[in-house]
Parts: C-alpha cells; sequence; structure tokens
C-alpha cells in the first residue's frame, strides 16, 4: 500500500504545517520571545487568513477537484456570515448562553447548514450548465444572494426572532437591518477557532479526495461519459462537491461575520469571489496545500506592504504576477525538481551510512 | 375498460431474424433490441436495428466508415436515447434510463478515442470502475469509519486481480494518461470489466496495435469471456480478428443492417463486398 501511504504521508504534512503555523502565531502573540512579536495590524488579520484558507480550500474543492469554474463563492460566504450572526445572537438572547466556544460552534455550524442549503438550491439550476455558462449563472447567484440580503430584516424582541421581507419596522432590537447590514454584533470568533475551523476543512476535503466520492468527482471532471459509463451518477456527485464546498464556505463566512461588529452584505461583492479564486488560481488548481499557503501569504502581503504606503497594491499585483510566472515557469520547475532529488539523494546516503 | 381495449389490440407479426451461439439458445440473451434508430435532425443515423446477442458470445459489428457502428453503441449504453425501438437489456427495457443506470444492468464499454481518467493512476481508474461493486458512503469515507478501511482494502485486491488479466498490476501506481497506447486500451477494458457487466462493448479494441499485440488481444477476448461469462460485441476495422473470434456478425451500412451470420457467411455475402468494395463494373 505504498500509494495509500504516499497519501497519508502527504496530509500530514499539510495538516503539520498548518499547526506548526498556528504554534508560531501563539508564540509571536504571548511575546514570551524578545522581539519577536506580532504588530497590531497583523494580529487583526489573524482570523481572516484562517477565513481565506477555509474559502480558498472550499473553493479549491469546486473548481480543482470538480472541475466547475464558480464565480459566487462569496455568496455562500455571506449566507453563512448572517445565518451565524443570527443564530450567535438568538442564542444569547434566548437562553443567555454565556460560554462563548459553545456559541461559536454552534453559529458556525448553523452558517454551514444554511449556506449548504443555499448550495443545493443554486446548485439544481447551475449544475446543469457546463463550461463558461456554469461560470456567469454562479456570479449571477452570487449577486443575488447579495441583493436578496440587502432586503432582509430580522430582530429579535424577547428571545423570539422576526424576519421580514423589504418592511424594516420589526418589533424588539434589530440584529439584521437590510442594506446597513448587522451591527453591535459580539465579537466572538477566536484564532484557535479559526485554526480549529481549517482543521476541519482539511479534515473534510483531503479524506474526501481520498475516498470512492472524490474518486468519482475526479472522474466526472476527468471524463464525464466515462464516469456515466462505468455507473458514476453525476448529478450527484457534482452536487455532493458543490454543497460541501458552500457548507465549509458557509463556516468561513460565520468565523468572519462573528470576528466584526458590523457586518454589511456589501462585503461579499464579487470582488471577494475572485479574490479567493485568485489563492485558489496561485496555489494550484486541485492542490489543497497550495491554496492554504497562497491565501494566508497573499492576506498577510497587503499588510505587510503597507510601508509602500499608495503602492502597495502595485506591488501586490508585480507579486502576484512573479509568482505566477515563477509557478508556470519549466526553468523553475526543472531545478526545484532537481534541488529535491538532491535533498532525498542526502537522505539516502545518510540512512546507507549510519556513521 | 382495460379488457376492451386489450380486445382491440391489433396484433403484427415482428421481424425476428436474429441467431445466437447454440450454447445459449435456452439463456436469456443479454441484449436484444427491437426496431432501433435515432434520427439527429432528420438525419436518420441509425435505422431499424434488430439484433440479439447471447448470453456468452462474441459479437462484431463492422461496417465501413460513417455506417453507424459507434452510434450503436452510444443507443446501447444510453449516451444517446433513441428516437425508435427499444433496449432489452438482460430482459430489462431500458427507455428513459441515463449511462449510469444502464451500466447497473450490466453493460460496460470502452472508447474509440480512449477516455481514461488521465491525472489518476492506473489502479484509481480500475477502482473508479468498481465504484458500484465495492461501495460505502461519504460519510464513513469522510470520517475513516471501519468500513471505510475493509471496503478500501477490498478495492486495492479486487483491482489488482482486475489488471493481472493484462499482467498489468505492477503498474498500478503509474499515471494512466503516461501510459503507452496499447496500455490505455488495455486499461480501458479492465476498467470496464470492472463494472462487473454482463455485456462488454469494445470499440476498436485493435486500433493502433501491431499485429503481434492484436493476435494478444484476440487471445486475452476469448480468456475475458470464458473467464467471466459475459458476452463482448466488438467495432472493429482488423477482419483478421473479427473474422478469427467473432461468432454472429452484424454488417452495417449507411445506418442500416445489410447482413447477419457467421464469418463464412458475411465473407460471401455479395451485399457485404459490395459495401466494402463498390460494386462490380457491368461489362
Amino acid at each position: 500500500m505504498s500509494r495509500a501511504k504516499k497519501n497519508f504521508i502527504n496530509n500530514l504534512i499539510t495538516y503539520g504545517m498548518v499547526v506548526v503555523a498556528f504554534l508560531i502565531c501563539q508564540l509571536a502573540l504571548s511575546g514570551s520571545i524578545d522581539g519577536f512579536k506580532m504588530s497590531r495590524s497583523l494580529k487583526g488579520q489573524l482570523v481572516p487568513i484562517c477565513v481565506y484558507i477555509v474559502m480558498a480550500v472550499s473553493l479549491n474543492l469546486t473548481v480543482g477537484i470538480s472541475g466547475e469554474l464558480s464565480l459566487g463563492h462569496a455568496g455562500f460566504m455571506s449566507v453563512g456570515a448572517f445565518s451565524g450572526i443570527i443564530m450567535s445572537t438568538w442564542l444569547a438572547a434566548r437562553f443567555n448562553m454565556n460560554n462563548e466556544v459553545v456559541r461559536l460552534i454552534i453559529s458556525l455550524f448553523t452558517g454551514g447548514i444554511f449556506a449548504g442549503i443555499a448550495g443545493v438550491l443554486i446548485g439544481i439550476p447551475v449544475l446543469r450548465l457546463r463550461g463558461d455558462y456554469l461560470a456567469i449563472v454562479t456570479l449571477a447567484f452570487g449577486e443575488i444572494i447579495r441583493n436578496v440580503l440587502n432586503c432582509l430584516y430580522f430582530s429579535i424582541d424577547e428571545g423570539r426572532l422576526h424576519m421580514s421581507f423589504l418592511d424594516p419596522m420589526l418589533p424588539g432590537k434589530m440584529i439584521y437591518n437590510g442594506p446597513a447590514g448587522a451591527t453591535g454584533v459580539d465579537k466572538i470568533s477566536t484564532f484557535g477557532m479559526g485554526f480549529a475551523l481549517i482543521l476541519f476543512t482539511l479534515f473534510v476535503v483531503l479524506n474526501l479526495i481520498n475516498s470512492r466520492s472524490g474518486r468519482a468527482i475526479m472522474a466526472i471532471r476527468d471524463a464525464r461519459v466515462a464516469a456515466e459509463s462505468v455507473g458514476i451518477n453525476v448529478p450527484k456527485y457534482k452536487m455532493m462537491a458543490f454543497v460541501i464546498s458552500a457548507a465549509l464556505a458557509g463556516m468561513a463566512g460565520a468565523l468572519y461575520g462573528l470576528n466584526i461588529s458590523s457586518v454589511t452584505a456589501a462585503k461579499f461583492k464579487f470582488d471577494t469571489s475572485i479574490l479567493v479564486l485568485v489563492f485558489v488560481v496561485l496555489g494550484g488548481i486541485g492542490n489543497i496545500r497550495g491554496s492554504v499557503i497562497a491565501a494566508a501569504l497573499l492576506t498577510v502581503l497587503p499588510e505587510v506592504l503597507r510601508a509602500f504606503s499608495d503602492y502597495r497594491m502595485l506591488v501586490y499585483a508585480i507579486v502576484l504576477i512573479v509568482v505566477m510566472l515563477a509557478s508556470n515557469s519549466p526553468f523553475i520547475a526543472t531545478r526545484i525538481a532537481t534541488l529535491k532529488s538532491k535533498i532525498i539523494r542526502k537522505n539516502q546516503t545518510k540512512e546507507g551510512n549510519p556513521a | 375498460m382495460t379488457q376492451k381495449r386489450q380486445s382491440e389490440t391489433k396484433m403484427v407479426p415482428v421481424p425476428s431474424h436474429s441467431i445466437v451461439p447454440e450454447r445459449d439458445v435456452d439463456k436469456r440473451p443479454v441484449l436484444e433490441t427491437r426496431h432501433l434508430g435515432i434520427e439527429f435532425g432528420g438525419l436518420k443515423a441509425v435505422e431499424d436495428f434488430n439484433l440479439t446477442i447471447g448470453a456468452t458470445e462474441i459479437a462484431g459489428l463492422i461496417g465501413p466508415n460513417g455506417a453507424g457502428k459507434t452510434t450503436v453503441f452510444n443507443l446501447l449504453t444510453k449516451v444517446y436515447q433513441p428516437t425508435n425501438g427499444v433496449v432489452i437489456l438482460d430482459g430489462k427495457d431500458t427507455a428513459g434510463m441515463n449511462a449510469a443506470q444502464a451500466s447497473k444492468l450490466g453493460i460496460a464499454r470502452t472508447f474509440q478515442n480512449i477516455r481514461l481518467f488521465g491525472n489518476m493512476t492506473v489502479e484509481d481508474n480500475v477502482r473508479i470502475g468498481l465504484h458500484n461493486q465495492i461501495r460505502y458512503n461519504t460519510a464513513s469515507g469522510i470520517l475513516r469509519l471501519p468500513s471505510y478501511w475493509k471496503q478500501e482494502k477490498a478495492q486495492h485486491q479486487k483491482s489488482l486481480e482486475l489488471l493481472s488479466i493484462f499482467d498489468m498490476q505492477d503498474m498500478a501506481d503509474v499515471q494512466a494518461g503516461s501510459l503507452p497506447y496499447g496500455a490505455q486500451r488495455r486499461l480501458e477494458i479492465v476498467r470496464a470489466l470492472a463494472t462487473n457487466p454482463k455485456l462488454l462493448l469494445l470499440d476498436e479494441p485493435a486500433a493502433g496495435m501491431n499485429p503481434h499485440e492484436t493476435e494478444e488481444l484476440m487471445e486475452n477476448i476469448i480468456k475475458i469471456r470464458d473467464q467471466f461469462q459475459i458476452a463482448i460485441m466488438l467495432i472493429e476495422h482488423d477482419m483478421n480478428l473479427v473474422m478469427g473470434i467473432c461468432e454472429g456478425i452484424c454488417v452495417l451500412n449507411y445506418g442500416r443492417i445489410i447482413a447477419k451470420g457467421t464469418a463464412s457467411e458475411i465473407q460471401s455475402n455479395p451485399t457485404v463486398i459490395e459495401a466494402y468494395l463498390g460494386k462490380r463494373k457491368e461489362d
């Protein structure tokens, strides 16, 4: 079972990378080592980094593994964000739940479930399309979700949830106020929970890929007719990938929404979908570990580049182009390959000569 | 009411020119088509296609280029929905089914232009073929429950066993897209066999093979039939292969069957000779 072992080691590296990064961040946060401290702006970026990593990994499930270009991922994120916020507020008002961790976990899963439901509803028409058409329609659905959210109003009155469409006159305290968004949100998201969510996402996605269902999903991507001819239920597996991806994006959205005190639907515009797609493409389509690295680096980069003030987006764009060129260059690819084989050979000679 | 309708039914004779090997005569035929036809915007690609294949028959479907042979395969595997007629697979009408459902009834195929899952390993290709044979649900796959480990192991063993038909078990970890052409064709056959079919359709299995490889393929086709006790139908232009191993041969031209019979009958049939070589000039 050499192949299974290889997979296992590969997955272990991905998990290990995330755990090590988390520990380093924790160390920097504690400030126990002199000179090794995190700046305030970077501290504020910790939860968003987790959010974008989860977004990128979940989008990679649709784009890389299932092979469908989806441009409406931010739509699922917004559904998750607002259902998570509403759940969290309702739990606090109705049950006086003070345990923030439990409340956050329940809110995350609520966000995931509602985004998953949105995924099913959107998936039914969208997954009948292919290629560019699918991309265009997912883009439209992302915008539709945002515009529908602009017309929704939620309030809470003595532990009861009220909801209306287009009518802002609701009793009690407003939780979600249409275009003005959700204000006065309890900021209960933590970096630790973000880290846990990343591990959860990786666990779901990596285990899915190396299973019967994951292989069916990739088979449809590689040769749809052949996949059908061996008895794979194509709509079912396409839907499965799409919904799992949407649900994970919803969880990321809930984490994001509960991290800032006021959230509006405008935060989940088309730009956000594209930004996440950039992470996926840059990290390598179908490459989960790549998505994690790209999302983390590119979320931090604009903060690090603050020193360049006005030019920072320019530098950001240049970095994007350089990385893209470098990762596609055969010259650099062969260099990396020789470096890798050198390292392996070194290890082998070490093993050969224990002295 | 129902009775009255029944009495009004007009009965017509159905043409049945079908032949099956003698050993299969008391078994249910694996495939039966009646008046099968498909039109593409008025063009009748296949018309009035009647065929019966015995349970362990090796059947051949031949014809000049563009005769509609691959279209017949697409009709049988439900890639296309017929505009006329019925396809009966192992005694069950396939009307309204899709390709995946037909596969569950026991039909499997290879493709003229190879359609492997090129980015995946050889073993994964076979495992995908085993999709409906060795199964566990998605949740136990994600949560890595004991059933996952058990079934994955069974899949691994079964796929190596299937690959050993063509002595390919050593290539299990090779990327399917990087295999040589002949090996890709063989892998397609293994993948089709993994679905545990009752009828295996091979679309030009010997295309691009040298005479030696073709010879080997012929032996293997007979071996597969004997080992799995299934029917095999193949499209092929290599007449050595067709005449060498096919029991019943069906000749298609312009979407219609022009001849049916054994190898020797087909070879001496004037209509077939005309379709392939043209009409003899009268002088």
